[in-house]
């Protein structure tokens, strides 16, 4: 198969790909044997670094570690979609106050760190007398960030609906109101599912940041153990679980955001959307989310 | 206003360290990221394997955990000994060209078959078809997602702040040590991101307006 950057191969190119495939494969094996070897010489795979995942104890704060993690995100997650949503229709909003300052607010909170936002609500916040906890704080600054970010997402896909959407309630005699809610929003949802979804992907992500104002999730879990003297200080193998536990966690999302999209290309409500923003923007998270 | 002006000395270099930190961390995964697209559409099996599988479980890892990786378990593997500064931008970049390869990639393919085709026709080599017909046209058409891929960089900087690089995520605990209003120096550091992220949208505007390819 010819492509952009590559022609259909001729017979030298054929033997040039398949000596560059076998050099390739040596390199790649080369580097991973390396690190693997490193790995081994520094001591990671004898028994002992990896004895601690038997305790039952451990393993018993393991789980409510990713509790805490799953519930920061769940918590979160929930938060942001309503946030989004409320703050993509006031950005829609035919009165100008309502709709700059919505504007104001979704700009500025996409624009500051999400870390320092979490910094504001658990350091910040008790300076002027308001006690926060971490999870708190958390839950908060994946609201607010996310949230924005959602916003954005919602009003491209409302934007991108056909305009014989709202033109249609319009002339059945429904209220601004009611366009937006029964009609416009669930079929831009419904459009942007994916994107929504990274975004998910990214807020669950994010939960990590939590280990840096001391919220007792995943990576915090496994930064602990991997200072516990009695189990030699396992903290390569505790990261390494904690990676994999993320990766799953990201990995089961994404796979319910294919399938999601897969059938709703099935589905006969499907809206082909006209606007190329929107499609920018779910193309964008598709190759990496929009807030990352 | 007094919480700014008297630590000039500490809001200064420490958002010149963060946009150092940026720096480096965009140039190495601009160059890593382009490198790894190249491995996603190659021709060799092995080197679309590796591409992808690298792209998928950097995607899907916390930075936080990258971080604490390279902070915190790496020095263990006694490999080659990094910094904290170094540290921070091997891990933005090993994060971020994750993403920086999946823009390059899409960028890759809206470039129609038939420029590549015509520019063999005229006898070109791999590398000027490359370097002249098809990475300047991908560029182009993935300015704003690039752009949006090294803001989302600009702010994960500040991660570094926990992992005991003195950047602009840090400010906060310097100033608390010296007495200051933590809340209101936050405050300042928010603003100064808001600016900071406001010169690359700016970017991100003129050069879609001067690079925009009409097809």
């Amino acid at each position: 198969m010819s492509t952009v950057m590559f022609d259909i191969p001729g017979p030298k190119a054929r033997v040039r790909h398949r000596l560059l495939a076998v050099v390739g494969s040596v390199a790649l094996a080369g580097l991973i044997a390396f690190v693997l070897y490193r790995f081994y010489d520094s001591g990671q795979f004898t028994a002992k670094k990896w004895d601690w995942l038997q305790y039952k104890q451990v393993q018993e704060d393991l789980v409510s570690a990713v509790l805490a993690t799953l519930q920061a995100f769940a918590l979160g997650a929930v938060l942001a979609l309503i946030f989004g949503a409320v703050f993509a229709i006031g950005r829609l909003s035919e009165h100008a106050w309502i709709r700059g300052s919505a504007a104001v607010v979704v700009e500025f909170f996409r624009a500051i760190p999400l870390l320092i936002l979490m910094f504001v609500f658990y350091y910040g916040l008790p300076m002027i007398g308001t006690k926060t906890t971490p999870f708190v704080a958390v839950v908060l600054g994946l609201t607010l960030y996310n949230g924005s970010v959602l916003a954005e997402i919602f009003r491209a896909g409302i934007q991108a609906l056909p305009k014989g959407q709202a033109e249609a309630a319009y002339a059945l005699g429904m209220r601004k109101t009611q366009v937006m809610i029964t009609v416009l929003l669930p079929q831009a949802i419904r459009a942007m599912l994916p994107t929504i979804i990274s975004q998910l992907v990214v807020l669950l992500k994010d939960t990590a940041l939590g280990f840096l104002i001391t919220y007792p999730e995943l990576l915090y879990y496994a930064r602990f153990i991997g200072s516990q003297g009695q189990f030699g200080r396992p903290i390569v193998p505790s990261t390494i679980v904690a990676g994999a536990i993320y990766i799953a966690m990201c990995l089961l999302l994404t796979g319910l955001a294919t399938y999601l999209e897969k059938r709703n290309r099935r589905s006969k409500k499907h809206i082909e959307l006209t606007d190329t923003k929107a499609k920018n923007i779910a193309d964008g998270a598709a190759t990496g989310g929009v807030g990352l | 206003m007094d919480v700014l002006l008297d630590n000039l000395n500490i809001f200064g270099p420490f958002f010149l360290t963060t946009i150092e930190l940026f720096a480096l961390a965009a140039v190495g995964s601009l160059i890593l990221g382009t490198i790894l697209a190249m491995m996603r559409v190659s021709p060799v099996p092995v080197f679309r394997a590796a591409g992808t599988t690298y792209v998928m479980v950097v995607r899907n890892t916390p930075l936080t955990l990258v971080f604490a990786f390279f902070v915190f378990a790496y020095p263990l593997l006694k490999i080659v000994e990094l910094s904290y500064f170094t540290a921070a931008v091997v891990s933005l970049t090993v994060y971020t060209s994750a993403f920086i390869c999946e823009v390059v990639r899409s960028g890759i393919n809206t470039v129609p078959i038939g420029q590549a085709e015509a520019g063999r026709a005229l006898g070109l080599g791999f590398g000027q078809i490359i370097g002249q017909i098809v990475l300047p046209q991908a560029l182009r058409s993935v300015v704003p997602p690039l752009i949006s891929t090294l803001i989302a960089l600009l702010k994960n900087t500040t991660i570094a702040a926990g992992f005991s690089v003195a950047e602009a995520g840090a400010i906060r605990q310097y100033l608390s040590e010296r007495g200051y209003n933590q809340f209101i120096g936050l405050l300042w550091v928010a603003f100064g991101f808001i600016i900071l992220v406001s010169v690359l949208s700016f970017v991100q505007r003129s050069l879609e307006k001067r690079w925009s390819v009409s097809r």
